[in-house]
């Protein structure tokens, strides 16, 4: 028996009932959009979430002041006044493979110029703080480490502050006013755009953070130290070995908890990869089952099909067909059914992604591997649920079969 | 000369429980090349059960049956296909083409399952060839609910013949028909036995086995009549006597 004709005759079958084979393809067709349409979305947000960490920097360690406790008696970061000018240079001068460090103060102010004013968030940095994030700059550059001692008033401001202030004006040289102190616009940054969180990275005044400890907020303590690591496989030991000094620097004994919380980006980047990957899950699953239901759609259908056949199985046994002819005829159709419906799925599954990124303006990424596997699994699934319909007609006796009304 | 078909004491029985049907109790019958026989009977006479055994859609339960010199009664399911695709040609009552299947089609159907490796080309070219020998070449497209009985009859010739089996085995192909149309296939089939095709007929109509060269009746498991036919018909004699009868019913009418 040729292969060839055995799928002529199996699509031939299936287009004499159209609706019926439609139909039957349904569940195949929405499992299998579904997983393609999902695992796009789900790859896309996973992406962008990756981009964002990504824009927090490279190889970041960030020191908070003060720890969350389990009793929730010392709640926040930040706020804790534990962590001094001095602990960020004792990291800076006696861990060497914290290659950059930027004490943090951080308040959100009033800012003016000429007549413009705008409401936005104040940082204090150390010039490192443009390395360890990973920042340009569009214009101008940064403050320099002469500027941090001398608590100099100078500023590089973000994107937003260029826009909401200056309008179409050169912002270089220009006068912005914190709290009434003039500061000097030395640098303009590049556009970074939305945080994990959702906030806008660019609407932002940085100063040195002597400056805006001195001139604009009045503390003594930093709110957090980012440090940065020489390489990747250097963050934990970085991690560690910060923590280890700070102990000792605080002079917390063994068995209390920490006065500071470290945190790394790889973490970050794992919760939120872990939230996708929960999700992609979820829904692949919740897909298979549509699969599944698809499966026995088929199946069923395949046995209806075999009942009403009977006579034509008889006519094809009596005039030469072996039982596996039989087998492979009806094999094929199934599978013919589950791969048609596995292929249009695909085709809406990425259309359906690509409407959702247009109209919705959710970031997708059509995987190419989740079309392979749903094409694949949907072939899978015709083989399994049409072999026994196709097995139950191979099995005819011709005679039975031929006399069938 | 080696006999088309050689039954030794051939039996069929039937067990359903403990009831034992002996359907067929030792048949021996020999059939020469070139012979066209109707096997007669009424129902419960066990031709059904000769006709399933003598196309090997069925084994005997005792006796050897010599197919073209072949022992057929001890081969497996997959080698009867076989040898149903090779030597035999299948002629129903009920027609039993596959509908919403053009009549070429259905006349390659047994060539798909041949081992003969033939190509499209062929297939067409050899299912023509055969829609020819029926009369029916022109109609090689229609659809078997486009076709009258009698051309419905003529496409299951066609694809009986299409393999050039040994044998061509009809179960009462003019059951379903008028008297007319059982003549006009009754007509074809002498053609194919007069260019040398074997025949072998079930029927329980008395005249229509006058068409055949020999007959054989069953009775009971047995085979209790065997001659060659007296008076044989013809059918194109038979079609003109009609036309004449027809044309003077119009001239007194």
């Amino acid at each position: 028996m040729k292969i060839r004709a055995t799928f002529v005759m199996a699509l031939r079958a299936l287009r004499r009932n159209k609706m019926r084979t439609v139909l039957t393809m349904l569940g195949i067709i929405i499992g299998v959009a579904a997983v393609i349409a999902m695992v796009a979305i789900g790859n896309g947000a996973t992406s962008q979430v990756e981009d964002q960490i990504a824009a927090l920097g490279q190889n970041v360690v960030l020191i908070f002041a003060g720890s969350v406790t389990s009793g929730g008696v010392k709640a926040g970061w930040g706020n804790a006044g534990t962590l001094k000018v001095e602990d960020a240079k004792a990291i800076e001068r006696e861990i060497p493979d914290a290659v950059a460090v930027s004490p943090e103060v951080r308040t959100t102010n009033q800012v003016a110029a000429e007549n413009q004013n705008w409401f936005t968030n104040i940082q204090g940095e150390s010039p490192d703080y443009f390395s360890i994030r990973n920042w340009e700059f569009a214009e101008g550059g940064s403050f320099s480490d002469q500027d941090v001692r001398g608590a100099t008033k100078v500023a590089v401001i973000g994107q937003t502050i260029a826009r909401q202030l200056f309008d179409n004006d050169d912002p270089l040289g220009q006068i912005l006013r914190v709290k009434g102190v003039p500061f000097e616009i030395v640098g303009v940054l590049a556009g970074k755009g939305l945080s994990v969180m959702g906030q806008d990275q660019d609407d932002v005044v940085i100063v040195p953070y002597t400056s805006a400890m001195k001139r604009i907020m009045g503390v003594t303590n930093l709110r957090e130290i980012n440090v940065q690591a020489a390489s990747p496989d250097k963050i934990i030991q970085v991690q560690n070995e910060i923590a280890d000094m700070l102990r000792q620097r605080h002079k917390i004994v063994d068995d209390h908890d920490d006065d500071f919380t470290i945190h790394n980006q790889q973490e970050f980047t794992d919760a939120a990869t872990a939230t996708s990957r929960i999700l992609t899950i979820l829904v692949v699953s919740i897909a298979s089952v549509s699969l599944l239901v698809g499966g026995i759609g088929i199946m069923n259908i395949m046995l209806v099909s075999v009942t009403e056949r009977t006579r034509e199985i008889g006519i094809r046994m009596a005039v030469g067909a072996h039982g596996r002819d039989i087998l492979l005829q009806f094999l094929i159709e199934a599978t013919s059914l589950s791969t048609m419906g596995g292929i249009i799925g695909i085709v809406l599954g990425i259309g359906a992604s690509k409407l959702l990124s247009i109209f919705a303006q959710w970031p997708t990424l059509v995987s190419p591997l989740s079309v392979v596997l749903s094409f694949m699994f949907s072939a899978c699934v015709g083989i399994f649920f049409g072999f026994y319909p196709a097995k139950k007609a191979a099995a005819l006796d011709p005679i039975e079969a031929l006399r069938y009304e | 000369m080696i006999p088309v078909i050689e039954l030794q004491n051939i039996e069929r029985t039937y067990s359903s429980g403990e009831i034992e049907v002996r359907a067929v109790r030792g048949v021996s019958l020999t059939i020469e090349p070139g012979e066209f026989v109707a096997i007669m009977g009424a129902s419960g006479s066990g031709k059904s059960t000769m006709m399933n055994t003598l196309g090997c859609l069925d084994r005997p339960t005792g006796g050897r049956y010599l197919l073209d010199g072949i022992d057929v009664s001890k081969l497996n399911r997959d080698e009867l296909a076989d040898i149903r695709n090779r030597k035999i040609g299948f002629v129903f009552q009920g027609f039993n083409l596959l509908s919403r299947t053009s009549a070429i089609e259905n006349v390659e159907l047994p060539m798909l399952y041949s081992h003969k490796r033939l190509t499209a080309r062929q297939l067409r070219d050899k299912a023509l060839a055969a829609l020819e020998i029926v009369g029916l070449a022109e109609r090689s497209g229609h659809y078997p609910n486009q076709l009258s009985g009698g051309q419905q009859q003529r496409v299951a010739i066609a694809r009986a013949l299409c393999n050039e089996p040994s044998l061509l085995l009809a179960d009462e192909p003019t059951g379903n028909l008028d008297s007319r149309t059982s003549i006009e296939i009754m007509g074809v089939f002498q053609n194919l036995n007069d260019q040398g095709i074997n025949i072998v007929m079930v029927t329980h109509e008395l005249d229509i086995a006058r068409y055949t060269k020999r007959s054989i009746v069953m009775r009971d498991g047995l085979v209790v009549g065997d001659s060659a036919v007296r008076e044989r018909l013809f059918a194109t004699e038979e079609l003109r006597r009609l036309e004449e009868a027809h044309q003077a019913v119009q001239l007194t009418g």
